[in-house]
C-alpha cells in the first residue's frame, strides 16, 4: 500500500477494527477510511464494487471475513471476476485480491469451517493460491497484489498464531510455483495449507520409521505447478495428495486428473488421496477430529503406499 | 438547491411542450402517467443527506413531474424550447440510431445472423438519449442485457455493436461477448450484464473509483456513473445493498431505473410490494425521483440535475423512468401477456414521434433535416451490417487469449516452462 496509492482494501471490518484475524490491523490508521474501507455486510455488492474499482484503474484487496461468506459473492465472483476480461474481449482487467479466513477452525461449526477452494476451483480466469507460512504469507501477498489477475488467496483461520523471522525487504513469490518443504525419495506427498503441518508432524514419524517422503506444499491451487509435481514423481513413482476440503469435487480430484494425465508412466501405484470427510463440519471436537486428516493416517496412508 | 425540493421550480419556461393542447402527447403523458409518481407522499421520509433549508420537517419529498404538473398553470403560451438546434438534432439523431438498429438487430436475427438472447430496446430510447447524451468521455455507463442502445449513446460504434452481434472478431468484445455482453474501454462502457442486478456493484465500484481518485490520489475527477437496470432489479438485493453503499459515502453515482412494467411475463405489479420505485431512493438517503420515461426532454431535465449532483459531490440519486418496451422481452418471446389496449397507450407515445413534433412546431428544426437524420442513420446502420457481414469470425487461436490478462495464470507445464510461453498452446487446452 506505501509503494502503490491505488492499492486499498475492503471489507467487513478490516477499518477501524483491523480485521476479525488483525490482518489488516493498523492500516486504516495509517492510510484513512476510504483507502481501508470497512463496508457494510453485504459481500456479494461489495465483491462487485471491488471488482467495477479494479475494473476503473484501482487494486484493490477485499476480505471475506471468513472465506465461507464469500459465497454471498459467489454471483459476483464467478461471473464478473473471472469472467469479464474475457467477455469484454479483453478491454478491461480485475487486478483483485481476494482473500480471507477459511478452513476447518476448533469448533466454530459448519458454517465457519468451510473451503471454498474447491468450490471456486472451475471459475475460469480466476487464480488461486493457499499460504501457509510467514514467510510465504507475505510474499504470496505481494505476488497477488502485483499480478493482473484476479488471484483469491486462501488462508487459514488456525495459523494466525505462526511466529517465523522473516525478511524486512520487499520479496515477491511466484503465484504459480510449489514450495518444496522437505525433498525425499520415497514417496510424494503434496499439500496444502493447514495439512502442510499435518503432514510434517507425520513426516517425523515416518522418518523414525525408515521412510523418507518427499513434501511439497503446492501452494498454487490453481493452476498446479507441473514442473515441481512432476519432477517429484518421476523421483519417488509415488502419490499421496493431503488436502483439507472435502474429498468430492476436490482439489485433490482435480490433481490426481492432472498427474494421471501428465505422469501416468511414472507411477508405481494409484494416487492415494486423503481428504476431509464429506459431512458438514461438526461442532463436537471429538466428531470435528475425525473430520480432518491427522496424522497418524497420513502415516498409515505412506506405509500402505510403499508396501 | 437540488431539483428535489419541494421549492425547486423546473424554470419558468416550459418543460416538453408548453402547449396546453390536450393532444400534445407531453401535455397528456403528464396527466396519465398515474398511478406513479404524482401522489405526495406525507409518509416519504426527508432523508438527512437532504440539506435543503426549504424543506420543512414532514413535507413530502416530491417528484419531478410533480413539480410540473403543479407549475403548469403558471406555464405562460409564449413557450420557448428548453433545448437548442443542436441539442435538438443530437437528441433526434441519437434516437433514431436506437430505433433503426434494434429493428436491423430483429430483422438479422430472423435472416439467421445472430443468435442467442438478444434484447431489444424499442420503446425506451428516451431514457437512454435522456441521460447518455449528457454524459461526457469520462463518465461511464453500466447496463443490464438490453445493452445494444445504452453502447450506441456513449458513441460505440454502430459497426462494432453489429460485428460484435455477429459474433465477428471486430466486435466491440472481439465477439467473445454477444448482445448481453457490450463493453467499451474506450467509450468506458462496463457491460453488458446478463443477470440482473449484477452490474449495479460494478457501477458503485466504478463510482467508488471516480471518489478515490478524487480524494485519495488528489486527481481533479469528478467522472460520473450511471447505471441503467429495470424495474425487477429493483427486488434484488444488490440494488437495495448498493443504494445503502452509495449513499453511505456519497459515490458519484445515478441509479436510473427503466421500469418497463414487464419482467419477460412477470408485471412489475404482481411482483413488488409497493411498485413505486421511486419511494425507495429517500429511505437510504437519496432523492428519489419519477420521470416520464418516454419524453426525452423530461428525463433529459432530470438526468442534467441527478448527474449534476453527482458531478458536484452531493451523492447518488434514484430516478424511475417509466418506460415501455415495444417489443417483447427479447427476440425469442411471443409477447402474449400484455394488453394490446397498453401496448397501444405507450406506441402512441412514442418517443422520437414525440421529439419530432416538438422540434418541428418549436421551429428548431425542418422536417426534410430530420428525413435527412432519417436517411443517414439507414445508411450507417446499413453499413454496420454489411461491415458485421465482412467480418471474419473469430481464429480458434482467440479461444485462450483472454482467459487471463497474464496468460502466466495458465500455469507451469511439466517441462518447466510456463504453458502460455509454448507457440502451440493458443491451439490447446485450457484446462490446468
Amino acid at each position: 500500500m506505501d509503494s502503490n496509492p491505488r492499492v486499498c482494501v475492503m471489507g467487513e471490518d478490516v477499518g477501524h477494527y483491523g480485521g476479525s484475524y488483525k490482518v489488516t490491523k493498523g492500516l486504516a490508521t495509517k492510510f484513512g477510511d476510504l483507502r481501508v474501507l470497512d463496508t457494510p455486510i453485504a459481500e456479494n455488492s461489495f465483491t462487485g464494487m471491488g471488482i467495477g474499482a479494479a475494473m476503473t484503474g484501482l487494486r484493490p484487496v477485499i476480505e471475506g471475513m471468513n472465506m465461507g461468506f464469500l459465497l454471498l459473492a459467489f454471483n459476483q465472483i464467478s461471473n464478473n471476476c473471472g469472467m469479464l476480461h474475457y467477455t469484454s474481449g479483453g478491454q478491461f482487467t480485475i487486478p483483485v485480491v481476494i482473500r480471507g479466513p477459511g478452513g476447518v477452525g476448533r469448533q466454530l461449526g459448519a458454517e465457519h469451517s468451510q473451503r471454498l477452494e474447491s468450490y471456486f476451483q472451475s471459475i475460469p480466469g480466476l487464480q488461486m493460491v493457499a499460504c501457509s507460512t510467514p514467510y510465504n504469507a507475505k510474499g504470496l501477498m505481494k505476488a497477488a497484489i502485483r499480478s493482473e489477475n484476479p488471484v483469491v488467496l486462501f488462508e487459514h483461520v488456525l495459523l494466525y498464531n505462526l511466529k517465523e523471522r522473516i525478511p524486512d525487504e520487499e520479496y515477491v513469490l511466484c503465484l504459480e510455483e510449489a514450495e518444496m518443504v522437505r525433498p525425499g525419495e520415497h514417496v510424494t506427498i503434496l499439500t496444502y495449507s493447514r495439512m502442510r503441518y499435518h503432514v510434517m508432524q507425520a513426516a517425523k514419524t515416518l522418518v523414525n520409521k525408515g521412510y523418507d517422503p518427499e513434501v511439497i506444499d503446492i501452494r498454487s491451487l490453481k493452476p498446479f505447478d507441473l514442473h515441481a509435481i512432476g519432477n517429484s514423481i518421476k523421483k519417488t513413482h509415488r502419490v499421496l495428495i493431503v488436502e483439507e476440503c472435502m474429498r468430492t469435487g476436490g482439489i485433490g480430484a482435480s490433481l490426481r486428473s492432472a498427474i494421471i494425465d501428465n505422469f501416468w508412466d511414472y507411477l508405481d501405484a494409484p494416487i492415494m488421496c486423503l481428504s476431509s470427510q464429506d459431512v458438514p463440519t461438526p461442532y463436537a471436537g471429538t466428531l470435528e477430529e475425525w473430520t480432518v486428516v491427522q496424522p497418524a493416517q497420513i502415516v498409515t496412508a505412506v506405509e500402505q503406499l510403499c508396501k | 438547491m437540488s431539483a428535489f425540493s419541494a421549492l425547486k421550480t423546473i424554470p419558468s419556461h416550459p418543460i416538453a411542450g408548453g402547449h396546453r393542447r390536450r393532444s400534445s402527447p407531453f401535455l397528456s403523458s403528464l396527466t396519465n402517467t398515474a398511478p406513479t409518481g404524482h401522489q405526495l407522499h406525507s409518509s416519504a421520509a426527508i432523508s438527512v443527506s437532504l440539506s435543503h433549508s426549504v424543506i420543512a420537517p414532514g413535507r413530502p419529498v416530491r417528484a419531478v413531474s410533480a413539480n410540473v404538473v403543479s407549475e403548469e398553470k403558471q406555464l405562460d403560451g409564449s413557450a420557448f424550447p428548453v433545448i437548442s438546434r443542436e441539442e435538438a438534432l443530437d437528441l433526434y439523431e441519437d434516437m433514431v440510431l436506437g430505433r433503426t438498429f434494434e429493428d436491423m438487430c430483429a430483422q438479422m436475427y430472423y435472416r439467421g445472423k445472430m443468435f442467442g438472447f438478444v434484447h431489444l430496446y424499442n420503446g425506451q430510447e428516451a431514457v437512454s438519449t435522456g441521460f447518455i447524451r449528457l454524459l461526457t468521455d469520462g463518465d461511464s455507463v453500466v447496463s443490464t442485457y438490453r445493452d445494444h442502445v445504452h453502447a450506441l449513446s456513449k458513441g460505440v460504434p454502430a459497426r462494432a455493436v453489429m460485428a460484435e452481434l455477429f459474433g465477428k472478431a471486430t466486435g466491440c468484445c472481439r465477439g467473445q461477448g454477444g448482445s448481453m455482453h457490450m463493453f467499451s474501454r474506450e467509450h468506458n462502457l462496463i457491460g453488458g450484464f446478463a443477470f440482473i442486478g449484477e452490474g449495479i456493484p460494478v457501477a458503485t465500484g466504478a463510482a467508488f473509483s471516480s471518489k478515490y481518485r478524487r480524494e485519495v490520489l488528489k486527481e481533479a475527477c469528478d467522472d460520473v456513473t450511471v447505471a441503467f437496470f429495470g424495474d425487477g432489479t429493483c427486488n434484488n438485493g444488490q440494488f437495495f445493498e448498493c443504494l445503502n453503499m452509495a449513499a453511505l459515502w456519497k459515490l458519484p453515482i445515478v441509479f436510473v431505473v427503466e421500469n418497463n412494467l414487464w419482467a419477460i411475463g412477470m408485471s412489475h405489479i404482481r411482483a413488488t410490494s409497493d411498485p413505486e420505485i421511486w419511494k425507495k431512493g429517500p429511505p437510504f438517503g437519496m432523492p428519489g425521483v419519477h420521470v416520464d420515461g418516454m419524453d426525452v426532454l423530461k428525463v433529459r431535465e432530470v438526468a442534467k440535475e441527478a448527474v449534476g449532483r453527482a458531478r458536484r459531490g452531493e451523492g447518488p440519486t434514484l430516478v424511475e423512468c417509466e418506460t415501455y418496451r415495444f417489443r417483447g422481452h427479447s427476440l425469442a418471446d411471443p409477447d402474449e401477456l400484455r394488453n394490446p389496449a397498453e401496448k397501444s397507450r405507450y406506441t402512441s407515445r412514442d418517443p422520437i414521434t414525440a421529439l419530432k413534433k416538438y422540434v418541428i412546431e418549436h421551429g428548431l428544426v425542418a422536417e426534410s433535416e430530420l428525413k435527412a437524420i432519417d436517411k443517414k442513420i439507414d445508411d450507417l446502420v446499413e453499413e454496420a451490417v454489411e461491415f458485421a457481414d465482412s467480418s471474419p469470425p473469430p481464429p480458434r487461436s482467440q479461444l485462450l487469449e483472454n482467459v487471463f490478462a497474464d496468460p502466466k495464470g495458465f500455469g507451469i507445464g511439466p517441462d518447466g516452462k510456463y504453458r502460455c510461453e509454448d507457440p502451440g498452446f493458443t491451439q490447446g487446452t485450457a484446462q490446468v
